[in-house]
């Protein structure tokens, strides 16, 4: 149920009052409603759940995530663990 | 897709898993909040990646499991009118009540249909003038700002055939009712990272700090779980109890203020009963007396319903992390997704579903 996908605001519009726009879910289309997100612009990510963006995306705070992540196995590269594939 | 494939590099997945095996010296039990999560861990096998002593019991955050009995009976009561479109999330259709499930009134002529999103069920009420249109407005946090909205909008239109049934649950009473349980065995807890989205984290430093549990907001993707589970872990070995955001791109600490305001505006506090688990005080919301006019049990007068559990089930348990689904002498048995006995075997989130659907069975 607290499933909630990424995908990128490719229009923003009124209907019947509520500011609602059109997402690009990896090529998927669908329609969510931007009440939440007033600063919301077009090309941001926004966070979506049944039909509402909860969120917009931190694209600062997404690579500072990965680059921590990164850094935790460059330092333990001494061992490197081979024949894994990605 | 952005935001989601650069959190699926199975490499950097184990070589983590491969780092944290160095820093762990004893056993812990940690609790993934969310059914989501649950799910995720089973589909990526990152239980089975996990350094020896690293246990994951599964929490009880799956709406459907947790929607109490006598509310399914409720919604089954309500959907079985002939003037009534009952509106609901898929995932409500099978949940077993008393008797049958929601499948069930609709084979037996009810009108029951899916919704993906509340306002899906707001265009029904204005496409079906004549008719009743109820929404089964479940969740969690992550839900209610959705739920609340078709209320609001319900109203802006003045559309007079709109109603929710409301079952409405809240992460933090819930966990204060695990961690105050004599039986508790969670050290640690990944915090839903879609509740935080919407409530952020400040909920928790109170909890983190009264039972001395780390608390790490946690994403949905294989490396936002390790990373959440690698974050526990380091507070476990070190001795610390803080709140933490593995979350940070998606998860700020005070949350999306607006969504917040608006649940406050349509919602209050009430206590709940929690299918398999019991009364959890001040742990939903419901409508307040504002929005009277669009509840549906005042709406549609329901009889005084027996409910009544399956003996064989023991989902309750799972749901508080004391037993596991192999447990269950009934598991992908008896109860399998096609013939659940309970939630949990039920829902895209429950534990015993994504037992039963990715081979961890008994």
């Amino acid at each position: 149920m607290c499933l909630a996908v990424p995908g990128k605001i490719m229009e923003i519009y009124d209907r019947e009052g509520l500011r609602m726009g059109r997402l690009d879910f990896g090529g998927v289309m669908r329609e969510a409603c931007l009440t939440y997100v007033p600063e919301a612009r077009l090309g941001d990510y926004g966070i979506v759940h049944v039909g509402f963006v909860l969120n917009l995306l931190s694209e600062a705070e997404a690579q500072a995530t990965l680059e921590t992540l990164r850094q935790i196995v460059d330092f333990d590269e001494g061992q490197p663990a081979a024949g894994e594939s990605a | 897709m952005k935001h989601l494939d650069e959190y699926r590099d199975a490499h950097l997945v184990r070589r983590i898993l491969e780092d944290l095996k160095h820093r762990v010296t004893r056993p812990w039990v940690i609790m993934e909040i969310c059914g989501g999560q649950t799910h995720s861990i089973v589909r990526h096998g990152l239980d089975q990646l996990l350094p020896q002593g690293i246990e994951l019991v599964h929490g009880p955050g799956c709406p459907v499991c947790v929607t109490a009995l006598e509310l399914i009976d409720k919604a089954q009561a309500i959907a079985a009118r002939p003037e009534v479109i009952f509106a609901s999330y898929g995932d409500m259709l099978r949940v077993p009540g008393s008797g049958r499930d929601l499948f069930a009134v609709r084979a037996a002529g009810g009108d029951v249909r899916v919704v993906y999103s509340p306002l899906d069920a707001v265009r029904l009420a204005q496409e079906n003038p004549g008719r009743q249109v109820v929404f089964f407005a479940i969740g969690f946090e992550t839900t209610a700002p959705a739920n609340v909205m078709s209320v609001l909008q319900a109203r802006a239109l003045g559309l007079r055939n709109y109603s929710v049934l409301v079952s409405h649950v809240c992460v933090p009473p819930a966990m204060h009712a695990i961690l105050g349980s004599p039986h508790n065995r969670v050290q640690g807890f990944l915090a839903a990272g879609h509740v935080c989205t919407v409530m952020g984290y400040h909920e928790y430093e109170p909890i983190a700090a009264r039972y001395r549990v780390p608390i790490v907001v946690t994403g949905f993707e294989p490396l936002d779980l390790v990373q959440g589970i690698r974050l526990t872990v380091e507070q476990l070995e070190s001795g610390r109890a803080e709140v933490e955001n593995a979350y940070t791109r998606a998860v700020t600490r005070q949350g999306n203020a607006a969504a917040q305001q608006v649940i406050g505006q349509v919602f209050e506090v009430c206590d709940r009963n929690w299918r398999g688990i019991g009364r959890i005080p001040a742990s939903g919301w419901r409508l307040r007396r504002e929005y009277a006019d669009f509840d549906a049990e005042l709406r549609f007068e329901v009889q005084a319903l027996r409910s009544e559990e399956s003996p064989l089930c023991i989902a309750g348990q799972i749901l508080q992390g004391l037993r596991r689904p192999a447990d269950c002498a009934v598991f992908g048995g008896e109860c399998t997704p096609e013939h659940p006995l309970g939630a949990t075997m039920v829902s895209s989130e429950g534990a015993c579903a994504a037992y039963y659907r990715y081979g961890r069975g008994a």
